[in-house]
């Protein structure tokens, strides 16, 4: 499981990338806020184009991104389907004797849902995922988090162990290979028999897994008292996140897009959700 | 730089530890009782064999575990004759660091550099001096082209120098290796072993070599042997290797060159002198023996 990599980080040198990840964050959760205001076809119309364009912006291939829809196309034909055949409307399509109804709001309204969830997936995954490693997540979130350190939350040790955990992603996954070759090498069987067999299989290579994990906690807390880790107070960065201008101009564009977006609410274009 | 022996930097009297039990009673003692004295510059390798209490006698000396008798002073400043503060100890590890066996359990970030920020990062180090010793550190070890690198892609000795360099980093006066090699293949451990006879003599650093190989004990200054908890021995790498016979009842092999002469001499060979530590040295041992012999 070598070069194994984890999350969805996609290396480029876009500007969506250079971008401080508190920016993104925030981008983020404005767009995804905008995605649920809007309400209009004209609005849905913006939305789009404007997915299309982050895609374009980062450089990542229209593929790579449909590829992180497809697990959830199932759960985008379920509230399509839902919403065609539930929603009440005005305008029935089917002839009054058939029990099926469907009214022109209910497609509409499939369309809207498809169109939310889609944009609110590429949207979020192009901010985050995609374009920011997650250690920069990371820090990202201890910074703009800050804040709540005052009310006494644990924000910087949160970070730290989402800091430890990402480190020791690579190596834990390298010994679970490690341990399973181990048990293959007795004789152990992990891929036929029923889903309660394989189940039971698997304990032997968590149990080592967990042991192995748990020792290495131990000398890893010893290594870093070693290295005057006291918790996050008196602490400075190598790395500090500076907001540069390209991060203003961000964030006022994301601004000015959710103001239009709040404003298309009201254009009476096509359909208007009720 | 010169190397000044002078300054005792750690000095231990009677330093004992026993692990303790859930119920708190003391069980087998894991070091009886210790005084050695280590000077400033010092090369020192701390042999035993496994269970003899070297790794309990280095994690003492940071106070990773607290002695449970004895005294101990570090750098003149005496931690056992009162409560330490919070502050006292850190200070203590800062100045005397540890690297240790695993270089997979020692590494905190995801990036080298900033794993080797993490020590004068906690230490409070502002910003234009963090980033200038980070660079010195990492050059140090010789990983500059690695600086950017996630550590778990690189080989056991680059992983081991990186943490070294996380060491460095903290500018420490004294750095002590807990088997830092025994994990590396014959590669790794060169580049380690390198790096921490660089760090003695150029930069002047106290090295501890916690080691249960005999060939890295003759590269040091001293070396110290401890066994079941007690020292055994103290001495050259020369004069500790002329005591096979004491060497073997616990457990110990003498290097290989050093056997040769000790087993020509078994079987009457004459040879005279005691360089036992290096290869050269045995090396001119037998040969002068020989010349005398041919005549």
């Amino acid at each position: 499981m070598k070069g194994v990599s984890f999350g969805q980080y996609y290396p480029s040198d876009s500007i969506l990338h250079k971008l401080d990840p508190r920016t993104k964050v925030i981008m983020a959760v404005f767009y995804i806020v905008c995605t649920f205001v809007c309400k209009s076809a004209a609005g849905f119309l913006a939305l789009t184009l404007s997915a299309l364009a982050l895609v374009f912006i980062s450089r990542i291939p229209l593929r790579t991104i449909l590829r992180s829809i497809r697990p959830l196309l199932f759960i985008i034909a379920f509230t399509s389907l839902m919403n065609i055949f539930f929603t009440q409307g005005e305008r029935r399509l089917t002839p009054e004797s058939w029990v099926i109804s469907i009214y022109v709001e209910g497609l509409w309204s499939a369309l809207f849902m498809t169109l939310r969830i889609m944009i609110l997936i590429v949207g979020t995954s192009l901010f985050l995922t995609y374009t920011t490693t997650p250690i920069a997540l990371t820090d990202a979130l201890e910074n703009l988090l800050g804040p709540l350190k005052k009310i006494r939350v644990p924000v910087h040790d949160f970070a730290m162990m989402m800091t430890i955990a990402l480190r020791f992603i690579p190596t834990l996954s390298d010994e679970t290979e490690k341990i399973m070759n181990a048990q293959k090498a007795r004789g152990s069987d992990l891929s036929s028999g029923s889903l309660l067999k394989k189940a039971k299989a698997l304990v032997p290579i968590l149990i080592p897994l967990f042991v192995s994990a748990i020792n290495r906690a131990f000398e890893l807390a010893a290594a870093m008292e070693c290295r005057c880790y006291h918790g996050g107070e008196g602490r400075t960065r190598l790395k500090v996140l500076r907001y540069r201008t390209r991060d203003w101009v961000a964030m006022l564009t994301i601004l000015v897009f959710f103001a239009g977006i709040f404003a298309l609410r009201y254009v009476p274009w096509l359909y208007i959700m009720g | 730089m010169d190397r000044q022996l002078s300054e005792i930097f750690i000095h231990t009297e009677n330093l004992a530890f026993s692990y303790k039990d859930e119920e708190g009673k003391i069980e087998s003692p894991a070091l009886r009782g210790i005084s050695v004295d280590i000077r400033e510059g010092e090369y020192v390798a701390v042999l035993g064999h496994n269970g003899s209490g070297k790794s309990t006698f280095a994690k003492l000396l940071n106070l990773i575990l607290e002695p449970t008798e004895g005294r101990l002073v570090v750098d003149g400043f005496d931690l056992t004759d009162h409560e330490l503060t919070d502050e006292e100890v850190l200070a203590l590890r800062r100045k005397v660091g540890m690297v240790f066996q695993n270089p997979d359990n020692q590494l905190v970030a995801t990036i080298v550099e900033e794993d080797v920020a993490f020590g004068p990062e906690n230490l409070g180090v502002p910003m234009p001096e963090l980033r200038e010793r980070v660079d010195r550190a990492i050059e140090t070890v010789g990983m500059t082209e690695y600086a950017q690198h996630e550590p778990h892609r690189l080989s056991g000795g680059q992983k081991q120098r990186v943490a070294i360099a996380g060491v460095i980093a903290m500018l420490p006066k004294c750095i002590i290796f807990d088997e830092s090699t025994a994990m590396l293949d014959p590669g790794g451990r060169r580049e380690v072993l390198d790096t921490i006879r660089m760090l003695n003599r150029e930069q002047g650093i106290t090295v501890l070599n916690i080691t249960h190989y005999m060939d890295e004990a003759a590269l040091a200054d001293r070396v110290i042997v401890i066994n079941d908890g007690e020292l055994l021995m103290d001495g050259t790498p020369d004069e500790v290797f002329a005591q096979r016979d004491k060497l073997q009842s616990v457990g110990l092999e003498v290097p290989q060159c050093a056997e040769l002469v000790h087993s020509l001499r078994e079987s009457g060979f004459a040879i005279e002198g005691e360089a036992l530590s290096t290869v050269e040295g045995c090396e001119e041992m037998l040969f002068s023996a020989i010349e005398k012999i041919v005549g």
